[in-house]
């Protein structure tokens, strides 16, 4: 009884703020409805037995890619007014884009007839057996350990990319420069003087 | 009893939402951007559904390589952005159009 609850409640709330995500007013609205979105989402699949998948949903996406979209918000000075001028434009075709789309796909899912199935019950892989986590790491550090080091090398890529794409070389402020740093000694660095009394010190 | 149907249609929903954000936010990269975050999140709660439906951990594993690609996918566009508002002073899409040969 309380998973059917657990999951109506996850699924209203994960559907609920995607919908006030994409139509939220103020980006930074937007990005809080995705965190929401983010975090039911994760519960969903923590229903199933995805604990990993859930727990990496939380912390990728809440805890760097939402923070990501946050941070470039509300890094760029955008006036957000004139962005929303074409909402009521766009409003009715993609409604009735959108309703066409999810008729379908509701259609294809009920005529696939896969109804009635305890999911909750039987989650995968058994937990009695082998945990969640150490199952999957099994399986990426075996037989998918070329695909886990592309992913890895993805991510390098774009790691770099970033970097690169947002990088500027900026000519009003002073840079460090090392090889005159290493080259300086005591001797032209430090000067020993003996001013008089009541007179400063001349550079 | 909750099924993969259930799963099936949250994730429609999710889907055509997000597609739905895209159609509606035509002027706004950011929302794009986050519209199409919501379409892999759809695509994650798919594959996690599968996974636990046909007792294959496969379905889980793909998920953390979309998560990947996903992350990935929003840092370089995040970075695009940025350097593309550097340039133009605006992230209006209907304007991005100037490449076109």
């Amino acid at each position: 009884m309380i998973q059917i609850l657990a999951f109506y409640l996850f699924a209203i709330v994960v559907v609920l703020s995607g919908v006030l995500c994409v139509t939220a007013r103020n980006p930074v609205h937007s990005v809080m409805w995705l965190i929401l979105a983010f975090f039911n989402a994760a519960g969903l699949m923590l229903l199933v037995g995805a604990e990993f998948i859930a727990m990496l949903l939380v912390i990728v996406y809440v805890g760097a890619v939402a923070v990501l979209f946050l941070f470039v918000v509300m890094m760029l000075d955008i006036d957000f007014t004139e962005m929303r001028s074409g909402f009521a434009k766009y409003l009715p075709i993609g409604v009735a884009l959108v309703a066409v789309l999810a008729g379908e796909i509701i259609f294809a899912t009920s005529a696939w007839n896969a109804g009635g199935i305890p999911l909750g019950d039987a989650p995968t892989p058994d937990p009695e057996a082998i945990p969640n986590i150490q199952a999957l790491g099994l399986l990426i550090y075996t037989r998918y350990l070329f695909i886990f080091e592309g992913a890895g090398l993805v991510l390098l890529v774009a790691l770099i990319g970033a970097i690169v794409l947002t990088h500027r070389k900026r000519g009003d402020v002073r840079h460090q420069n090392i090889a005159k740093q290493n080259q300086r000694r005591p001797e032209e660095a430090t000067v020993n003087m003996k001013p008089p009394v009541g007179q400063g010190v001349e550079l | 009893m909750i099924g993969l149907q259930h799963y099936l249609t949250v994730s429609a929903i999710l889907f055509v939402t997000g597609v739905f954000g895209i159609f509606l936010n035509r002027k706004n990269l950011i929302i794009i951007l986050m519209a199409i975050e919501l379409i892999l999140l759809a695509v994650n709660i798919n594959l996690v559904a599968f996974s636990a439906f046909l007792h294959d951990l496969v379905g889980q594993v793909f998920a953390m390589f979309v998560l990947t690609v996903a992350a990935g996918e929003a840092a370089i566009g995040l970075a695009i952005l940025v350097i593309y508002f550097r340039a133009r002073g605006t992230i209006s899409v209907d304007d991005v159009n100037r490449m076109k040969g």
